[in-house]
């Protein structure tokens, strides 16, 4: 049996669509951040996987910057909580409604 | 050296000016002097280098050859199949131009541009150095907007200007945004913009679908060649290009922010909302002359539009007391004179008439600057008077570009707006497009218009400037006249007021068509359509006898005439002001009517905006009832089979009822959580909507 | 016997999927933020053995070093720094919505996997001759990925770079005791 790049795609679909889930329905903002880099592995697996049936470097290279994008975000994103917890005490993204008008 | 190589440098000097300004003078706080320095040299290179470039292209390429510098490819993307069956490729280039009307517009936004930057310095010294960093970086960025509408070689770069003014137009308004009032002013303004910028948007998407390109050059005479062809997309295109002018150039129904724009400084409100920003409409629906003549529906729209505009306007105009909003109402009714212009087939009247109102207005309202400023920020007109032996230079200008907008003969105005009349009448006589009838009505109404034009004009002059003084004694005092960077401007713009119509002179009424200067300048501009249109152009200019036209010249300037000496008679001399009092007293709901600007802006709150808010809530209501229904519908279910099994033995349809109340009550209540600020409800609502997308994408393509 | 040995790759890789979505589904529904992080880790971990598999090694190296290294580190200390105590299903999940957000992720995972599976991609093994080739050479995939990042995606490589450093200082920005962040009602209008 050959492993295809269909395999890989199902794979990475289906991680994908955890961390979809995980993002709507985590209360908490540490963990919706983590199923936010779920996505962005599930996303990386995607292109590896097209870099390696259509044999073009290009696929590893975006991976590359994703990854560096994954990073920025994580940095943010742990500084918003950082500076919510100060502000309002909590990591519930659902308390974070000072737009609420 | 090509200066018309250049063009592409003359937005750039004031973008620089404002990038330092913006960015460094208004951090720093720089003094008033290094801010000086950069804002006007931002201003006066691109008064120098814009002049310089239209006289050398004008002499070695000539005015018929449209010179295009195309900088660099903009945007690309795929191909579309346009309107004549071929396909064309998305590409549209960040290019200039320069022709006969660019090249009028450069020549005038940068001279009265750099002069209003002049007048500036002495009407904002009172300001803190950051907020005169603050302004004059504005008005660089202003001045950078509107040369890059108006050398735009195509509608995608004209679009950038022409948001870019009205961004401008904004932060100007909201200069003084500390107080309520000018930030509600600038919003409103630029809210109503965007509703033009809609219709302006949507023109260039019908532009592209029907010819492929966003190049003037590229479409007009391909419009021009097959008349019939583009007949009907000439209708769409010209009807939402309108849209845009409407909103810009603060046309009905949109003019509503013009006169609150007033909010801003006096200069802003002289560059901006007299001189420049609002002729932009114009300007583009001249450069759109051809898509305008194949097209006798939108014609007729922008002729109407104009007409009322005009009208309408002058009456609000009648009854105002305070200065600027006079004078807003006079560029209202001014610019719906253009539109009139426009809509009558007479490009080079609108045109002509941009230019010389943007000479006597600038004046007007630099003039009305220099009153507020000696007045101490005084607007209120029945708090001035005897104006005239305090600061004479003022007044003599002001009197000037008053009897231009009058129309008096010799006056920059008249030779303007005597064509615009004439070419009115003559639509009428020669049956243009078969709305005769209508274009009579039309010019009979400017004809009031003008008439009502030259009243309050002189009633501002009368108030203002003689009789006594009726601001109180401590006022009196603090009378003075202007410093000279501000009489400067005034008296250059107030020269200009009265010699810039002469680039004008009606030759034909002399047989001497060649003395039009402005006529031959404009010509390459009007590019002639197919043969049969020809002719009927031709035939509707003999529609109108000569001594006729002499007729014509002769009613205006007693139209003008009348106006001015009803002013004389209701406030000047011992009997002034008693006549208009009683005539307020015996109409008053006709005053009442004017001075509330017939309820314009409450009418628009109590159907648009209240109809907005109206229907925000029953969205709101529909989301918190239906939508929340569905996403409580496991937990609802419960709730209501148990519900119903509880009360079911006692009584069936009280319990249903009930249970649509408590289920109402309980989905508004889960589903304030999706409302504003609950972020994963709109990651769910975008999981969903790209479900449907995906959806629609599979049976599309099944 | 022969079976397994014909099948080896194919069952390796199955095995290590397998292990990845348990780590994904893990972080999903774990209550303890902890131990969610650690099942991150653990699919991180399993997804760098999926990138070896196809031949991206540096980017296997980059996946353990940068996220099983770095940014689950740093996870972790945010977790420990706030104390986060949300152990009933309640507090950790919002499941009201729930079931919807259930409902929309299967939805469009179906959508999607319709597309890959009725889609044209055909089947069939890939190539590794480009991975690993700079020009004719042939050469590391490291040192591959190391020409083509620093010759054809030289100027996304830096905007990238400004990318991270802008979110050091607004990381920065947004941790800093004094940030100019108001607190609530003050300065914000109801």
């Amino acid at each position: 049996m050959i492993i295809t790049a269909t395999h890989y795609l199902v794979l990475s679909l289906i991680i994908f669509c955890l961390g979809l889930v995980g993002v709507m329905v985590r209360r908490n903002f540490i963990t919706v951040l983590m199923s936010l880099e779920l996505m962005f592995n599930a996303v990386n697996l995607n292109l590896i996987a097209f870099s390696y049936r259509l044999d073009d470097l290009a696929g590893q290279v975006l991976a590359i910057f994703v990854i560096t994008v994954a990073a920025a975000e994580a940095a943010i994103g742990l500084g918003l909580i950082i500076a919510l917890v100060r502000l309002k005490d909590t990591v519930s993204l659902d308390e974070a409604d000072v737009m609420r008008s | 050296m090509k200066f018309y190589d250049l063009i592409w440098l003359i937005p750039i000097f004031p973008l620089l000016g404002a990038i330092i300004n913006g960015l460094v003078s208004n951090r720093l706080g720089l003094q008033k002097s290094v801010t000086n320095a950069v804002a006007i040299a931002g201003s006066g290179l691109a008064w120098l280098l814009g002049w310089a470039a239209i006289v050398q292209w004008a002499l070695e390429l000539g005015i018929h050859n449209t010179h295009i510098v195309s900088l660099f490819s903009w945007f690309q993307g795929g191909s579309l199949r346009i309107l004549d069956g071929s396909v064309a490729e998305v590409d549209v280039a960040a290019s200039f131009q320069l022709d006969p009307v660019s090249a009028l517009m450069v020549a005038f936004v940068t001279f009265v541009g750099f002069l209003i930057h002049v007048y500036s310095i002495g009407y904002m010294h009172d300001e803190s150095d950051r907020a005169y960093a603050r302004y004059f970086s504005y008005l660089n960025l202003f001045m950078f907007s509107m040369l890059v509408l108006v050398l735009g070689s195509n509608m995608a770069v004209m679009f950038v200007g022409w948001e870019g003014v009205g961004l401008c137009s904004y932060l100007l308004i909201g200069f003084y945004f500390e107080k309520e009032w000018c930030a509600a002013a600038g919003m409103k303004a630029f809210i109503v913009n965007r509703i033009g910028d809609w219709g302006f948007l949507l023109a260039i998407f019908a532009t592209f679908m029907v010819f492929g390109t966003l190049e003037f050059t590229e479409i007009f005479p391909t419009a021009a060649a097959h008349p019939e062809t583009y007949a009907a997309a000439a209708t769409v295109i010209g009807l939402l290009l309108f849209v845009g002018a409407i909103g810009k150039s603060a046309q009905i129904p949109l003019y509503v922010w013009l006169p609150d724009a007033m909010a801003g400084p006096t200069p802003v409100s002289a560059l901006i909302h007299a001189a420049t920003m609002v002729t932009a409409g114009v300007y583009m629906v001249v450069r759109c002359n051809v898509i305008y003549r194949l097209s006798p529906t939108a014609m007729l729209v922008v002729a109407i539009i104009g007409g009322l505009t005009a009208i309408i306007a002058a009456t609000i105009g009648l009854v105002q007391n305070d200065i600027k909003k006079v004078l807003a109402y006079s560029t209202v009714s001014q610019l719906g004179y253009m539109f009139l212009a426009a809509g009558v087939g007479a490009f080079v009247a609108a045109i002509f008439h941009v230019l010389t109102h943007a000479f006597f207005k600038a004046c007007l309202f630099l003039g009305s600057g220099s009153v507020i400023h000696a007045c101490g920020g005084e607007q209120d007109i029945r708090k001035m008077g005897g104006l005239k032996k305090y600061m004479p230079t003022t007044y003599w200008t002001f009197l000037a570009a008053t009897l231009a907008i009058s129309g008096i003969p010799i006056f920059a105005g008249f030779f303007s707006k005597d064509e615009i009349l004439a070419k009115a009448f003559e639509a009428g006589a020669g049956d243009l497009n078969t709305f005769g009838t209508t274009y009579y009505a039309l010019w009979a109404l400017a004809v009031v218009a003008a008439v009502l034009t030259a009243f309050y004009m002189f009633r501002l002059v009368f108030v203002t400037f003689h009789g006594e003084f009726r601001g109180g004694e401590e006022a009196e005092h603090h009378l003075h006249e202007s410093p000279w960077t501000m009489t400067m401007p005034l008296v250059v713009l107030g020269v200009l007021s009265i010699f810039g119509g002469l680039i004008g002179i009606p030759g034909k009424l002399f047989h001497h068509p060649e003395w039009n200067l402005i006529e031959r300048f404009l010509e390459p501009v009007i590019l002639p359509i197919g043969h049969a249109a020809e002719n009927a152009e031709h035939l509707s200019h003999h529609a109108v006898s000569l001594g006729l036209e002499w007729g014509l010249v002769l009613l205006s300037v007693a139209a003008a005439s009348f106006g001015i000496w009803l002013a004389y008679r209701f406030y000047m001399g011992a009997g002034a002001f008693v006549r208009p009092r009683l005539l307020a007293e015996r109409f008053s709901f006709a005053y009442r009517l004017l001075l509330n600007k017939y309820w314009v802006d409450e009418i628009y709150a109590a159907t648009v905006i209240a109809g907005t808010i109206k229907l925000s809530r029953f969205l709101w209501e529909f989301d918190a009832r239906v939508v929340d229904g569905v996403v409580n519908g496991t937990a609802l279910t419960t709730v209501g089979s148990s519900f119903i099994s509880g009360v079911f033995d006692l009584k069936v349809v009280d319990g249903a009822v009930n249970l649509v109340a408590k289920s109402y009550d309980v989905a508004s209540r889960e589903f304030r959580r999706l409302q504003v600020g609950f972020t994963q409800g709109y990651a769910m609502v975008m999981v969903f909507g790209a479900a449907v997308l995906l959806g629609v994408f599979y049976l599309v393509k099944l | 016997m022969g079976f397994l040995i014909e099948n080896f790759g194919a069952i390796f890789f199955f095995l290590v999927a397998a292990l990845t979505v348990a780590g994904a589904v893990g972080v999903v529904t774990l209550r303890n933020p902890v131990h969610a992080a650690l099942a991150l880790l653990e699919t991180f971990v399993m997804v760098a053995i999926l990138f070896i598999l196809r031949h991206a090694e540096f980017l296997a190296a980059v996946q353990v070093l940068v996220y099983a290294g770095g940014i689950m580190v740093l996870y972790l200390f945010v977790i420990m720094l706030v104390k986060v105590k949300d152990l009933r299903a309640e507090d950790a999940f919002l499941l009201n919505i729930a079931p919807l957000a259930v409902l929309g992720g299967v939805l469009l995972g179906a959508l999607l996997a319709a597309g890959i599976l009725l889609g044209t991609m055909a089947a069939g093994d890939g190539a590794v001759a480009a991975l690993q080739t700079i020009g004719d050479e042939t050469v590391g995939n490291t040192e591959a990925v190391g020409w083509l990042l620093f010759t054809k995606f030289l100027v996304p490589f830096e905007v990238v770079s400004v990318v991270l450093l802008v979110a050091m200082i607004g990381a920065i920005v947004f941790g800093r005791r004094d940030a100019a962040l108001s607190g609530p009602g003050e300065g914000v209008e109801p």
